[in-house]
This record gives C-alpha cells, sequence and structure tokens, in this order.
C-alpha cells in the first residue's frame, strides 16, 4: 500500500514535469537567447549558459530612442481602452444582469465570433475619412473591440451571482438605481472588477492584428515594433529576443501573480479579443 | 418598467405596498455600452456589408457591384487554397489540444505542492504576447542554428526544414497553436473535472477498475459537455488564427500556409481591394457560423445533451 503510494507520487510528478516543461522550456530558452551575444546565439550545438552575459541586449532595446515611445503607445493605448470599457462595460454587465436581458449576449457572441480584421476595414475607411490615422485615436477605439465584450461578458456572470437582497433593502430605503450600484453591487463586484480588468488589459496589451494596419511610424504599439523588427533582418537574435521578452514580460509576471482570477475568468467566459 | 418586474418578481413583491413609487429602468446603465457596441460593432458590420456589394478600391470611385465580388470568390484559386488550408490548420489545432488539454487537465485535478503556481505556469503560452512568442518559435525553427533540430538530432532524427517547406509548414504552425492553447482546453475540462460527484469513483475503486476503465468509462462520459464547449471554442479561435501565421510564415512559403484571415489581410491592406476583401469578410464569417452550427449538430446526434452543463 505505502509502496504504491509512493510509486503514485512519483507517476504523478513526472506527468506534472512532462506537461509544464514545454511552457518552462520555451520561456528558459527564451531568457538565454535574450542574453547570449550573437557568436553563443550562432553556435552549433546550441549553447544554454553562455560564458558571458549579454546584459547589453536589454541596454541596447532600452536605449534605442522609439522604444519609449512604443512603450508609451502601448500604455496609452492599453490604459485608455481598459479604462473606458471598464466605464461603460461594468454598468451595462450590471444593467444587463438586473434586467436578465440574456439575448444581448448575442451580440457579444457576435463580437467573439468576428475575426478582427472584419473591423478594420470599416474602421479604418472611417478613421481614414475623419482624418484621426497618425494619432492614437484610432487604436484605442478599436481595442474596444476586445475590451469591452469581455467586460460586460464578465461583469454579467459577476452580478448574476450577488446577492440581491441588499439592493432591495437600499432601493426601499429610497435611493436610487444608481445610488444602489455604486454603494452596494460595485463594492460587493470588486472580485470581478479585478477579474475583468486584468482580462482586458492582457488581450488588449497582446493585440497585433489592429496596430498593423493603423498603426504609422509615431504611433506603433510594442507587439507591433517588435514585428517590424522581424521584418528587418539587420537586427540579431540576442537583443531581437530581449525587446520579445520585455514586450511580454509585464503580462507574464501579471499571469503568474493573478493566476487565480485569470483562471477564473478564463473558465467562465473562455474570452479572447481580436 | 415591465422589464424590471419581469427580471425580479421578489422586488415587485416587496414594492407593491408602495404602488405609487415607480423604480426607475436599468437602461441608463446599458446605454454608453450600446452607443460603444453600436460604433465599433454592430456599424461595422452593416458597412462591411454594403461594401462587399462594391467595387471598391482605395483611391479609385465606388461603383455597385451587386454580387460580384462574391461570385469572384470559388474562381479564385489563391482563396479556394485557403479555405482549404484553414480548414487542415483548423481541424489538427482543435484535436491536438483537445487530448494533450484533457491529459493535462486530469493531471491538474490531482493534489500536489505548489500546484496554483505550476497551473499559473502552465497557461504563461497563452496569456504572453503572440507576437514575441512567434519571435522566439521563428528563431526555434531555424534550420541550422535552430534549437528545435537539435533536439531531433538528440533522438537520432534527421534535421527538418518546418516553417521553410511547404508540407511541413502547417504542422509546425500547429505545433505552436496547440502549445499555446493546450491550457485553455486544460481549465475548462479541469472545471467539468471538478464538477464530477466521487460515487462513481468510488463504486468503481469497490469494482477494482483500472485507471483507464476509470477514466474511459466514468470520466471521459462526464466530461464531454466541456470538451464540447473547449472544442468549439477551439474552433472558433483556430479558424481566425492570424498573429502567429502571420508573423512567422506571413502566410508561406509561397502561399502554402496563407489562411482566409492572413489572405484577407493581403487583399484589404496590401492590395487595398476593400470591396473584395468585405466579400471575404463575410463568407469568412458565415464559414465560422457554419462550422459551428455543424459542431452543435453532431453533439446533438452524438447525444451528449443529456449529460450536465447543455448551455454551449
Amino acid at each position: 500500500m505505502n509502496l504504491r503510494y509512493v510509486l503514485g507520487r512519483i507517476g504523478l510528478w513526472l506527468s506534472v514535469f512532462v506537461i509544464v516543461s514545454p511552457a518552462i522550456l520555451f520561456f528558459l530558452w527564451m531568457g538565454s537567447l535574450s542574453l547570449k551575444f550573437e557568436i553563443d546565439n550562432a553556435s552549433y550545438p546550441p549553447v544554454f549558459f553562455p560564458e558571458h552575459i549579454a546584459w547589453k541586449n536589454y541596454a541596447d532595446v532600452f536605449a534605442s530612442n522609439r522604444f519609449l515611445t512604443y512603450f508609451t503607445n502601448s500604455l496609452v493605448v492599453t490604459g485608455c481602452a481598459t479604462g473606458l470599457a471598464m466605464l461603460v462595460g461594468v454598468p451595462a454587465g450590471y444593467g444587463i444582469a438586473r434586467m436578465a436581458a440574456h439575448k444581448s449576449a448575442i451580440v457579444i457572441l457576435i463580437a467573439r465570433i468576428t475575426p478582427g480584421l472584419s473591423y478594420l476595414i470599416p474602421l479604418f475607411l472611417l478613421f481614414q475619412w475623419l482624418g484621426l490615422l497618425g494619432t492614437l485615436v484610432p487604436q484605442i477605439i478599436i481595442h474596444l473591440v476586445v475590451t469591452v465584450p469581455i467586460v460586460i461578458w464578465i461583469m454579467i456572470g459577476y452580478f448574476e451571482t450577488t446577492p440581491l437582497e441588499l439592493e432591495e433593502a437600499a432601493l426601499i430605503d429610497g435611493a436610487t438605481r444608481w445610488q444602489v450600484f455604486r454603494h452596494v453591487a460595485l463594492p460587493i463586484a470588486r472580485p470581478g472588477l479585478a477579474v475583468a480588468f486584468i482580462l482586458a488589459v492582457i488581450f488588449s496589451w497582446n493585440n497585433f492584428v489592429f496596430g498593423i494596419v493603423l498603426a504609422g511610424r509615431e504611433t506603433r504599439t510594442l507587439p507591433v515594433a517588435v514585428y517590424n523588427m522581424i521584418s528587418f533582418d539587420q537586427l540579431s537574435w540576442g537583443p531581437l529576443a530581449a525587446a520579445a521578452l520585455i514586450v511580454t514580460a509585464p503580462v507574464l509576471l501579471l499571469t503568474v501573480m493573478a493566476q487565480r482570477q485569470i483562471v477564473a475568468g478564463l473558465t467562465a467566459g473562455a474570452v479572447k479579443g481580436g | 418598467m415591465s422589464v424590471v418586474t419581469q427580471a425580479s418578481p421578489v422586488a415587485a413583491e416587496q414594492a407593491a405596498p408602495a404602488r405609487e413609487w415607480r423604480p426607475p429602468s436599468y437602461w441608463p446603465f446599458v446605454i454608453p455600452a450600446l452607443v460603444v457596441v453600436l460604433a465599433v460593432i454592430i456599424f461595422p458590420w452593416v458597412f462591411t456589408i454594403w461594401m462587399s456589394l462594391q467595387e471598391w478600391k482605395v483611391g479609385s470611385p465606388t461603383t455597385f457591384v451587386g454580387l460580384a465580388n462574391y461570385l469572384r470568390l470559388p474562381t479564385d484559386p489563391r482563396f479556394v487554397e485557403a479555405v482549404g488550408h484553414t480548414l487542415s490548420y483548423t481541424a489538427l489545432s482543435v484535436l491536438l489540444p483537445l487530448v494533450f488539454g484533457t491529459l493535462a487537465a486530469v493531471v491538474f485535478h490531482q493534489k500536489f505542492a505548489a500546484r496554483g503556481f505550476l497551473r499559473g505556469i502552465f497557461i504563461m503560452p497563452m496569456m504572453a504576447t503572440p507576437v514575441a512568442i512567434a519571435l522566439v518559435w521563428t528563431m526555434m525553427f531555424h534550420p541550422q542554428l535552430g534549437v528545435l533540430n537539435y533536439l531531433l538530432s538528440l533522438v537520432g532524427l534527421p534535421p527538418q526544414l518546418w516553417v521553410f517547406n511547404p508540407t511541413t509548414v502547417i504542422p509546425s504552425l500547429v505545433l505552436v497553436e496547440t502549445w499555446q492553447w493546450t491550457p485553455l482546453v486544460m481549465l475548462i475540462v479541469l472545471g467539468g473535472l471538478a464538477a464530477i460527484p466521487t460515487e462513481p469513483y468510488e463504486s468503481a475503486q469497490i469494482d477494482g477498475a483500472n485507471f483507464w476503465q476509470v477514466f474511459r468509462f466514468i470520466t471521459l462520459p462526464l466530461i464531454m459537455p466541456f470538451l464540447f464547449i473547449a472544442g468549439m471554442i477551439r474552433m472558433i479561435d483556430a479558424v481566425k488564427s492570424f498573429d502567429i501565421i502571420f508573423a512567422i510564415t506571413q502566410g508561406g512559403p509561397g502561399s502554402a500556409s496563407e489562411t482566409i484571415n492572413v489572405y484577407l489581410y493581403s487583399v484589404a491592406f496590401v492590395y487595398y481591394d476593400l470591396g473584395y476583401g468585405s466579400a471575404i469578410a463575410v463568407v469568412f464569417f458565415l464559414l465560422i457560423v457554419a462550422l459551428a452550427a455543424l459542431l452543435l449538430y453532431l453533439r446533438k446526434r452524438l447525444l451528449w445533451t443529456s449529460q450536465l452543463g447543455s448551455e454551449a
């Protein structure tokens, strides 16, 4: 019995190791690439631990004068798109949940199914016509396509589970619907707000397809900037991998730190934008 | 008003004594979002359908051409090829993550130390920025310097051309897609496993069933509804897959990995043939809806509906 238990444990840990290793090895290799000089990155057989660590790759990325611009662009686009989505999406989720207007979810379903590129054709023309291309506004607006459905979807699910009794009591005491929402429903829904916020930030930050069409030289977000680095082949692997890691590092950190919220949100809605 | 009463009968009962007091409706909460949704989701759709009926190229006047753009599709060899690539890419990118995701879920359903942390690591591939990941995979696929060919050589396999060979490009991209999205299937199935009662397992243990029998005859039928949902979501995402394919191969070599989405990008934003691009977008959307409907039909046929969650 005891032996069987030990064998079972060993088997379990072996399977855990096998399952997690593709993810771990990939990101370790990404880190290794980003910390090696060209000579190590071009050697065969590949070197995992270099003799000399090329911190310089990271310094190069940060030193390139455009990087800060792109980083700021990403921050502004993701920040605005998520902020606006929370502003309109949270009340909407509340309203839909309380009205039990389940049919409205069809719109969100359509948004979920539609390929991101289909939004781009008409909105590209619209932005061109409005003379907005060349600013960050088009990207902020089109990122709403990703963030708003995520926020609404998660908040509907969340407000449907929060207790009604408190809200009823407040209404009878003469509070307006808005006051009930602001002072009763919203504080209870704080964990849901966190889930919606985190997922909206991640999927907006990661978005690539909107940027390649709408971003000009000055308005690129980080994923688009990294893609453009690949197409200009003169860069060596080290700085490229460093740039890639810098772009995705905030998301990876958030994933490990907030994995509970992310898992809750993804299993509830299984949302993904674009 | 009537909507509100329907929504919460409890509220109506409690508010009944004060008849003159009418609760304001919830519409003001929804209106800002409604405006946004109309502007960025509904308007683009209506406009796309209208544009698909026009000959519309950037820089030249537009003319109404009726269904000509749609009639052009079946005679466009690149589009027909792209449909084929999309279907094979999708089929593989649904099946492989389903298999691996289910196995991973069975493992993560056990109790072991640092499970939450390891689950966090495991879902990193799907949360990471796709372009950043694509860049590293491109380096790993490199025929001379890539680490994948080195790994193959360790187990005595000949080096491959991966994404540089028209016959292996789609399987190679599916490898990336599987690596990236197996975690989502795992999470959904894990949710299903958590909902399974323990009684069937206890009686199976008494009856002396082995691990495989337990999995095959108890676990699998009970998680079928969740597998179905996972398959549906995976199908929708795999059909639309763009970032990975575009960043690694741009549809190449030649057009060997050009899916509908990548072709749509070329038509609309490289050739600026917006009318034709819109027609592709509409047909593409209908294809996704049709595939979803097919999956729903299959589920009905296979009578898995009687199980737990049938809210797909």
